[in-house]
């Protein structure tokens, strides 16, 4: 039996071995999103694709301890920050200008290392039984008001929360940012391990409002149509407002620079673009794509003016954390 | 005894203890590269308070884990309890659940807006504190129990009637006669249970996580996750490997020098069930209490996930599957092999050295999993690169992960077997491994088969050695889990894990079928 299975098994491994060009790609975005799209690239260009998924932060200090051993051709990342930290460590290659391009200048890597693939606005989630949207203040700051003492929740340990901890640093200064910390702290917030169970808390009336990523609503509809949740975007220009990427990085020293062109070139093209609008439910970065009906547009959005690169100083933003002790 | 092992037996149980200290020799790489603020992170208050914290978790689940699984381990050897073979293979399922299954079970029944909260508000019944400390306490116990429970039973099934009949035949009550008797010489079953539940908990990352109690594991999470800080973790892990060797010693300590095997020829006979009478009933509704809560309760969850959604898990399980059972079989069947040399050194040649190996076997035992997993990619990449990204490397992890669950069972059941009988054989004229295959062997079936079905139970679910080591697109049933359950999509958790968990049951089952009822001489 054993020995059947083990034959199956270096059979696969063989025959995709033998395919004609193979790139490796490590997806710190899930299999079920991504998978299908990945597909239509092999489709597409006869490129076959090896992909190890894994937790973007994991998948990030696998590539640094692998460092120019890897067997990875292609980063495809979750947050700017895991790539950010990637850059720094010098394990990135440019892009082309032309992949580079097709992306708002904001969405990008500055020095060319990475590129925005599709955006992931921060909201306020909140229970429509507890909370009316007039109820919501403008900014994420006033949350540490003590009306909302007993009623929120949050995920710090969570790279999502924590890019927008950066944010706040950089766009209010470490003062406010601290302060805001700690009001919020003080209010009693639940802490959640992450954006799912903040959604299935709110589900359950736990808490009236958290701080999420805006797509995880539409999963957990999916599961639960009536769940009683609603997402609410804070004012433009606000740093709860912040719009992250996922993003494509080229590795420094693969051996497959085109195909990995070609990689970081597809997920730019339309069909891509609207793969990520009606899929996933996030925003396309590229001109001309629709954004999915249920969302408001991006530049309503109104992310404020940040360099997404700069979100990479995780380590101050998990040192405030620390300090603050919410970490 | 001051006879000197054989070659072979020295040899591989070092080039076992080496690897198990490996992913302490990777931390201490890293750990060199922390510079004083690092340092001084480590040192301050909030430290000490989650290592109290952990610690305090820790000894609490292992003390409430034991005091669970000793009436179990017994009625499921001892007694005439009606199916005690499905009684022990659906005893043995929660270790197959992943803790945040567990964890998540607590909360959909005991949380805000529960199934059991509403029922129990309802009636005015006060709702059980399901964050913090005691919803951690519960998940944990839940999903640890059974380290003890198969450590006992095993040292149940090897322990010869004759003392107990000769206590009980002095006129000793039953009742006595077990504790005089029985409970003293599972002293060892105790101790490698405590160590596997206690150390268990320092490393375990999903329930803590999900239940909000701080503990150290989240700690070292939080610097790979949020910081990349490799550093600042390494000292972390470092701090947790401290503690595991305090633990260590503390255990040499407890565990004292006694002798526990018989002195008698080995002869063993099944022994007479003790009758339940009146007391059948009390004993079925425990068991049914701890599978209602172990299992019951994770499959309803599981079902009332799948049914809001059943349809949409596309794509066959039957790879995944069988990508769990080779995985899970292979990392069982090489963590006894790896066991065994290092508990016969222990056991069969004790000196200072041979006890150091065998206690190296826990080094990476306590540390969150994320951080073996990365010493393995450095070790991989660095010293066996045409081993990386193979089966092996993943085989590697299991086995340097769940060692110390296999050196435990087989290092207690060794000591219940008199070392006389192998010589006595070996004076017959038979060759040291005829006397090993033919005698010793057979003698170690219950602690090697129950050795083997923790590894494979606990390896069944494993997820971030697997994730970062399988061959790239190996899949298993824990990654498709994770894969449904990473963005919130529940429902399409569920079907894998119910066959996870269904797969589990079938292996532990086989096991159990093989091991026996009685001790076999």
């Amino acid at each position: 039996m054993i020995r059947t299975l083990l034959l199956t098994l270096l059979l696969t491994l063989s025959t995709s071995a033998m395919a004609a060009e193979t790139l490796t790609v490590y997806s710190g975005r899930n299999e079920k999103l991504v998978g299908p799209l990945l597909k239509k690239f092999t489709e597409k260009t006869g490129i076959e694709v090896k992909v190890r998924y894994g937790e973007t932060p994991q998948l990030a200090a696998t590539l640094l301890e692998e460092g120019d051993k890897t067997p990875a051709d292609v980063f495809f990342a979750q947050d700017a920050g895991a790539l950010g930290a990637l850059a720094n460590a010098g394990r990135l290659q440019a892009l082309p200008k032309a992949t580079l391009d097709k992306v708002d200048a904001r969405f990008r890597s500055p020095a060319g290392l990475w590129v925005g693939t599709s955006g992931r606005a921060r909201v306020v989630a909140y229970n429509t039984k507890k909370v009316k949207p007039a109820d919501l203040p403008k900014s994420i700051l006033e949350f540490t008001d003590a009306k909302w003492k007993g009623r929120l929740g949050w995920a710090p340990t969570n790279a999502s929360f924590q890019a927008f901890v950066t944010a706040l640093r950089l766009l209010k200064g470490e003062e406010a940012a601290s302060n805001w910390l700690k009001g919020i702290q003080a209010n009693g917030a639940r802490v959640y391990k992450n954006n799912a169970a903040i959604i299935e808390a709110l589900g359950r009336g736990e808490i009236d409002a958290g701080f999420v990523n805006h797509y995880y609503l539409f999963a957990a509809k999916k599961s639960n149509a009536a769940l009683p949740v609603e997402n609410y975007f804070v004012a433009a220009g606000d740093p709860g407002a912040l719009v992250n990427v996922a993003g494509v990085a080229i590795l420094h020293g693969t051996k497959k620079t085109e195909a990995a062109h070609k990689f970081a070139a597809f997920l730019l093209e339309p069909q891509a673009q609207e793969y990520f609008s009606q899929e996933t439910y996030e925003y396309p970065l590229v001109a001309g794509v629709k954004t999915a009906a249920s969302l408001p547009a991006l530049s309503k959005v109104g992310s404020p003016d940040l360099d997404l690169s700069k979100l990479d100083d995780l380590r101050g933003t998990v040192k405030m954390l620390q300090d603050t002790g919410v970490l | 005894m001051t006879r000197r092992p054989p070659v072979g037996l020295w040899v591989s149980g070092w080039v076992v203890a080496a690897l198990a200290v490996l992913p302490a020799v990777y931390l201490g790489v890293r750990a060199a590269e922390a510079d004083a603020s690092t340092w001084g992170l480590l040192l301050r208050d909030r430290t000490w308070g989650l290592l109290w914290r952990t610690l305090g978790l820790a000894a609490a689940v292992t003390v409430l884990a034991a005091a669970v699984s000793l009436p179990l381990a017994w009625l499921t050897t001892r007694s005439d309890l009606p199916g005690r073979r499905v009684w022990t293979v659906l005893l043995c399922v929660p270790l197959a659940v992943p803790t945040f299954v567990s964890g998540y079970v607590l909360l959909a029944a005991f949380g805000t807006g529960g199934v059991l909260e509403e029922a129990l508000t309802r009636w005015g019944l006060p709702v059980p504190p399901v964050y913090g400390f005691p919803g951690a306490l519960l998940a944990l116990t839940v999903s640890t129990y059974p380290y003890f429970f198969l450590a006992l039973r095993a040292g149940l099934l090897s322990q010869d009637p004759a003392w107990l009949e000769g206590a009980r035949s002095l006129g000793m009550s039953p009742a006595r006669a077990f504790w005089k008797v029985t409970a003293p010489l599972l002293r060892p079953a105790f101790v490698s249970g405590a160590l596997l539940v206690g150390l268990y908990v320092l490393s375990d990352f999903g329930a803590v996580a999900l239940l909000q109690y701080d503990a150290f594991s989240r700690a070292i999470y939080v610097q790979y996750e949020g910081a990349y800080d490799r550093a600042y973790a390494a000292l972390l892990g470092l701090a947790l490997v401290a503690v595991t060797v305090v633990v260590l010693v503390f255990e040499v300590w407890l565990r004292g020098r006694a002798g526990y095997h018989r002195s008698s020829k080995g002869a063993a006979r099944a022994m007479a069930p003790v009758t339940l009478g009146r007391w059948r009933v009390p004993a079925l509704v425990f068991c049914g209490a701890v599978v209602m809560a172990g299992v019951v309760l994770p499959v309803g969850v599981l079902l009332y996930w799948g049914a809001r959604g059943l349809a949409e898990e596309g794509g066959s399980l039957m790879e995944p599957a069988l990508g769990s059972v080779l995985a899970s079989v292979l990392g069982a069947v090489m963590s006894v092999l790896g066991a065994l040399p290092l508990a016969f050194l222990a056991v069969r040649y004790p000196s200072r050295l041979t006890l150091a190996m065998e206690r190296a076997s826990y080094a990476g035992y306590a540390l969150p999993p994320i951080v073996l997993a990365l010493s393995l990619v450095f070790l991989g990449v660095q010293v066996v690169p045409f081993f990386y990204g193979t089966l092996v490397m993943l085989v590697l992890a299991y086995v340097v992960r769940f060692l110390p669950q296999a050196v435990g069972t087989v290092r207690s059941s060794l000591l219940q077997l008199n070392p006389h009988l192998g010589e006595a054989a070996a004076s017959l004229g038979q060759s040291p491994t005829s006397v090993f295959r033919r005698v010793t062997l057979p003698l170690l079936r219950p602690g090697l088969l129950a050795g083997a079905a923790l590894v494979f139970l606990t390896a069944m679910k494993e997820l971030p050695a697997t994730l970062l080591l399988a061959p790239i697109g190996f899949e298993t049933l824990a990654t498709r889990v994770w894969s449904a359950t990473a963005e919130g999509r529940f429902a399409e958790a569920a079907l894998p894990a119910l066959v996870l968990m269904a797969v589990s049951t079938l292996g532990v089952g086989l096991l159990v079928s093989q091991e026996g009822d009685a001790p076999r001489g």
